[in-house]
């Protein structure tokens, strides 16, 4: 049935949108990431957005249980994993009818047919086969065999029983591979580094790789639809593909780096911070200390634990285990000891959307605390930016010996994208001094006494003659640290713990307006959003309307020209994957008329969303 | 390192002591300052961490490093210290409230983990802090503010407790038998790994008499079984009575009813004994085993084994380069 087509040079795009979707256990995130691999070591710039059930195995073949990885890759710089797929890779019916709504008209469909009989389309709920009922007729449609072919392609190979069609994920990847003109030595060579110990799978997954490759080359149903997207433009240096938890954690080791602690993680696990902590129980060898804890109130504990002990110490959370960490993090800001507090926000409230982005615990990193009990907040803003992110949130700790909230989302956490990597011995020196000696003239040595500049108290630990003294959290006398019930103190010492963090605003950069145009309208975001309103930006300036953009690194305290800056713009729109959080902020703070653009649907903006709303205002 | 000589003034902070004139807590900080200045602790090396409620106030008193946390979090804290820091001698003090109530969580994950942690409970079987509710060790049937009609609650047996969460050093003691307390610091300061501590507070305000049969002139000798590793159970005033097993379970007997090879040898290694003893009493209101239930050292401590597999991780791996993990999942260059 196939016939041999003559090679043809692949037509060019400059970008490609393509999402696999299959049961969550068909391998779709790993086709996707394998997909994303090749195409970086390709030199396209791109952007990802995986998404996938709470549930590790919903029942197989249901709406439920649909994972999905979608991916854009380009010539040029873009942003995000993009609006509408061009291409869909449905392996079963409740793939192609949870995806099917998204994907661009006339776009592409590879469908693994054999997945298309009663039952799975009924688990699915379509009456009628859409394959053969017309309701993919304003598609482009590629019917594989997918299962045939690669039990065909695995059969000399030696793996028998259920992992002979395991490896039909590859099948679905080679054939991407060839109508986008990827090279499949990247993957090859991922296959043998992850089975090498179990070459006869390995050479099941390359065997169907190369099949379903084959398959692109040979058959009539594709022909004429090899396409390739040309390596991007990048900024000259070394870069490597990153995700947002990766970095994160990374950030963390070289933020211990650059002050000369140890660092000392306290995590319970939890969707999806959990990859912080596999990550960071990989680098012992840095003398990075994990500890799993009993739970979310014990990780936060135990950190404060070894942050008294002189460590750098650092606990992972998602928002619900925020919400359990309350207690102890009013106590780290009362002892003023340093502590990350790291929230991978996820679609909210309680167990919520474990697995979706939401930007909805601003208020709460901001709030959520008993008492007055003001903290720094830091925001990641993409997979890649998550390192300088930890990096700041760490020199700020130290600095000020006080928690610091570091925000990343569920977007940042699971995407991923090219980074451009800081050059080597590159790494800032904020190298910590413990205190050494008593600071008062009758030679005791006094917690609370404070910097005259940052009003820091010193960080004696444990271990250091003469420097003995106790910490807790009952209010503190000012300088002594001896308990005090004292009404002036308790005014003083509260007043002094909110000018403390608030006077972080000098020593933070300004927020940067790109605003080449002189708008009149400004748009300003935080955290994940950044890719997506940069992308909206470009659109609205490429028709010819001026728009100002800025994006917040630091939520509280705000760089200390953020009042002037969004009082020179007639009009401030702050789109956020909430119902309005750093609107209400800023509206509070500056008593500015800013608008909000808001969703909580479990999905990042698309780009037009925000294209739309800003050419209404403009 | 030179020896420097403590006394027990050595060991107390400039702040005064704020517990209830009569309190039991006042005879345990002096037997705790003075088993401190006699064990060759350095003080910048001590560190107590205890959570909330009376006896949480402990480290004030101490003047050595310590940290006054918040209300059962002090075994999570301090485990979090000594994994950091190795190099410490950690103490965690609390009440039953503290340490079996709200904290319960942390205790037996300490105690499991078998974190180099010295935890003395001191159990008054009251809420003190909050002024008289009944405790997780409070009898069935008390009557206090929260319980008007009785409490309904059945109360934990803290040492079966304990030895439930494979703690690797069980013992118990009382605030009125200061010596005896020295003796049981000592023996758990020695031991490497969790050492779980219960000490019978009496607290005059809330629960006065509490321990009267272990503590009151007449009755004391008769109830007071001390342990000793490797000696035959028997107690009272003229050691007349033994401890046997019958039927799998410890047993008070008459001494001289039972053949002197039937009272049972004490063995602090044996976990099916100490289980077994720690069941003799449930409530302080009869004869009540003191001393050291258990202690085996056959497990390594955690912070132990946190601290080797970073050891193990540099000498394979080398110490970390940050500019080389960053570059790990592969690299290419533009321009």
């Amino acid at each position: 049935m196939s016939t041999t087509i003559e090679d043809t040079e692949p037509e060019a795009l400059d970008k490609v949108i393509i999402r696999f979707a299959g049961d969550s256990g068909d391998g779709m995130q790993l086709a996707g990431n394998r997909f994303t691999d090749a195409s970086a070591a390709f030199g396209n710039d791109l952007a990802t957005f995986p998404s996938f059930p709470a549930e590790i195995r919903a029942p197989a073949g249901t709406l439920p249980g649909v994972s999905s990885f979608q991916v854009q890759i380009a010539d040029f710089d873009i942003l995000t994993a993009g609006d509408e797929p061009d291409v869909l890779v449905a392996m079963n019916p409740a793939a192609l009818k949870s995806n099917l709504a998204d994907l661009r008209p006339m776009g592409t469909i590879v469908i693994n047919t054999e997945a298309f009989e009663e039952r799975n389309l009924a688990k699915a709920g379509y009456t009628e086969n859409p394959l053969t009922d017309g309701s993919l007729n304003a598609y482009k449609v590629i019917e594989v065999p997918m299962e045939s072919l690669t039990k065909e392609a695995v059969k000399d190979t030696g793996v028998s029983g259920r992992d002979v069609l395991r490896s039909k994920n590859m099948f679905a990847l080679g054939l991407m591979a060839w109508l986008y003109s990827r090279p499949l030595e990247p993957t090859i060579d991922w296959i043998n580094a992850k089975f090498g110990k179990k070459p006869e799978v390995a050479e099941a997954n390359i065997a169907t790789l190369k099949a379903g490759y084959n398959f692109g080359f040979t058959t009539e149903a594709t022909k004429n639809s090899a396409v390739t997207v040309k390596p991007a433009d990048f900024p000259p240096g070394e870069y490597t593909t990153i995700s947002g938890n990766l970095s994160l954690a990374w950030g963390l080791i070289a933020g211990a780096k650059a002050a000369g602690l140890p660092l000392f993680y306290g995590s319970y696990p939890i969707t999806p911070a959990s990859d912080i902590l596999h990550e960071l129980s990989r680098h012992k060898n840095f003398g990075v200390r994990t500890f799993q804890a009993e739970d979310e109130i014990a990780a936060i504990s135990a950190s404060v634990g070894a942050a008294f002990g002189g460590h750098l110490a650092v606990t992972g959370t998602s928002g619900p285990g925020l919400a359990l960490k309350s207690e102890a993090l009013s106590l780290a800001m009362m002892i003023e000891l340093p502590l990350i507090v790291i929230n991978v926000q996820r679609g909210g409230p309680s167990t919520g959307l474990p697995t979706k982005p939401e930007q909805s615990d601003l208020l709460f990193a901001m709030y959520g605390r008993h008492g007055e009990s003001p903290l720094p907040i830091v925001a990641a803003s993409s997979p890649s930016d998550a390192y300088e992110a930890s990096v700041e949130a760490v020199r700020i700790a130290l600095k000020y010996m006080t928690p610091v909230i570091l925000l990343s989302d569920n977007s940042v956490a699971t995407g991923s994208e090219p980074w451009r990597l800081p050059e080597r011995d590159s790494l800032p020196d904020f190298k910590v001094t413990f205190a050494t000696k008593p600071n008062s003239p009758d030679g005791e040595f006094m917690p609370y006494v404070r910097d005259p500049l940052t009003f820091a108290r010193q960080w004696a630990v444990p271990g250091t003659p003469g420097l003995e003294h106790r910490i807790g959290g009952l209010e503190k006398e000012e300088v002594s640290g001896n308990v005090s019930y004292n009404p002036a103190n308790h005014q003083l010492m509260t007043d002094t713990r909110a000018w403390k963090v608030a006077n972080i605003a000098n020593d933070i950069p300004p927020v940067a307006v790109d605003d080449p145009d002189g708008a009149s309208t400004l748009v300003i975001g935080w955290g994940s959003t950044l890719p997506v309103i940069k992308a909206a930006v470009r659109r609205v300036r490429n028709s010819g309307k001026p728009i100002a953009h800025a994006h917040l690194r630091h939520l509280n305290p705000f760089p200390a020209n953020l009042g002037e800056v969004l009082r020179s713009y007639d009009k401030v729109l702050i789109p956020e994957l909430n119902s309005g959080q750093l609107v209400r902020l800023i509206r509070a703070e500056y008593l500015v008329d800013a608008v909000g653009l808001n969703k909580v649907s479990a999905l990042p903006f698309k780009v037009t969303e925000i294209e739309t709303k800003l050419l209404e205002m403009i | 390192m030179t020896t420097i000589e403590y006394t027990r003034g050595d060991f107390q902070s400039d702040q005064e002591v704020r517990w209830c004139p009569g309190c039991g807590d006042y005879t345990i900080l002096a037997s705790v300052q003075k088993f401190m200045a006699a064990s060759g602790i350095r003080r910048e090396n001590a560190v107590f961490i205890s959570g909330i409620g009376c006896a949480a106030r402990f480290p004030y008193y101490m003047s050595t490093y310590g940290m006054h946390s918040i209300h059962g979090r002090a075994p999570a804290v301090a485990t979090g210290l000594a994994t950091a820091r190795p190099d410490l001698s950690v103490w965690v003090v609390g009440g039953d409230g503290d340490m079996m109530s709200i904290g319960g969580n942390h205790l037996i994950h300490a105690l499991r983990r078998n974190v180099n942690l010295k935890i003395l409970m001191f159990n008054n079987q009251i809420y003190g802090l909050t002024k008289g509710q009944y405790s997780p060790t409070s009898e069935v049937g008390k009557t206090t503010k929260s319980s008007p009609m009785g409490s309904i609650d059945y109360p934990f047996n803290p040492m079966s407790l304990a030895l439930g969460a494979e703690a690797t050093f069980v013992a118990r003691t009382l605030d009125m038998d200061p010596k005896h307390t020295g003796e049981m610091l000592e023996a758990a300061y020695a031991h490497k790994g969790s050492a779980f501590i219960e000490i019978y507070q009496n607290c005059n305000v809330f629960n006065d008499k509490a321990f009267i049969a272990l503590t009151g002139k007449e009755d004391r000798d008769s109830n007071r079984i001390y342990l000793e590793h490797g000696k035959p159970i028997r107690f009272g005033q003229d050691m007349e009575k033994a401890v046997v097993m019958h039927n799998g379970e410890a047993t008070i007997v008459d001494a001289a009813a039972v053949d002197e090879t039937a009272i049972l040898i004490h063995d602090q290694t044996n976990m099916t004994m100490a289980f077994a003893l720690s069941r003799l009493s449930h409530s302080p209101t009869g004869p009540t085993p003191l001393g050291i239930l258990r202690s085996v050292e056959e497990r390594g401590t955690y912070d132990d084994g946190v601290n080797a597999q970073l050891a193990e991780a540099k000498s394979k791996k080398g110490e970390g380069n940050i500019d080389d993990l960053i570059r790990s999942l592969g690299t290419w260059t533009v321009g």
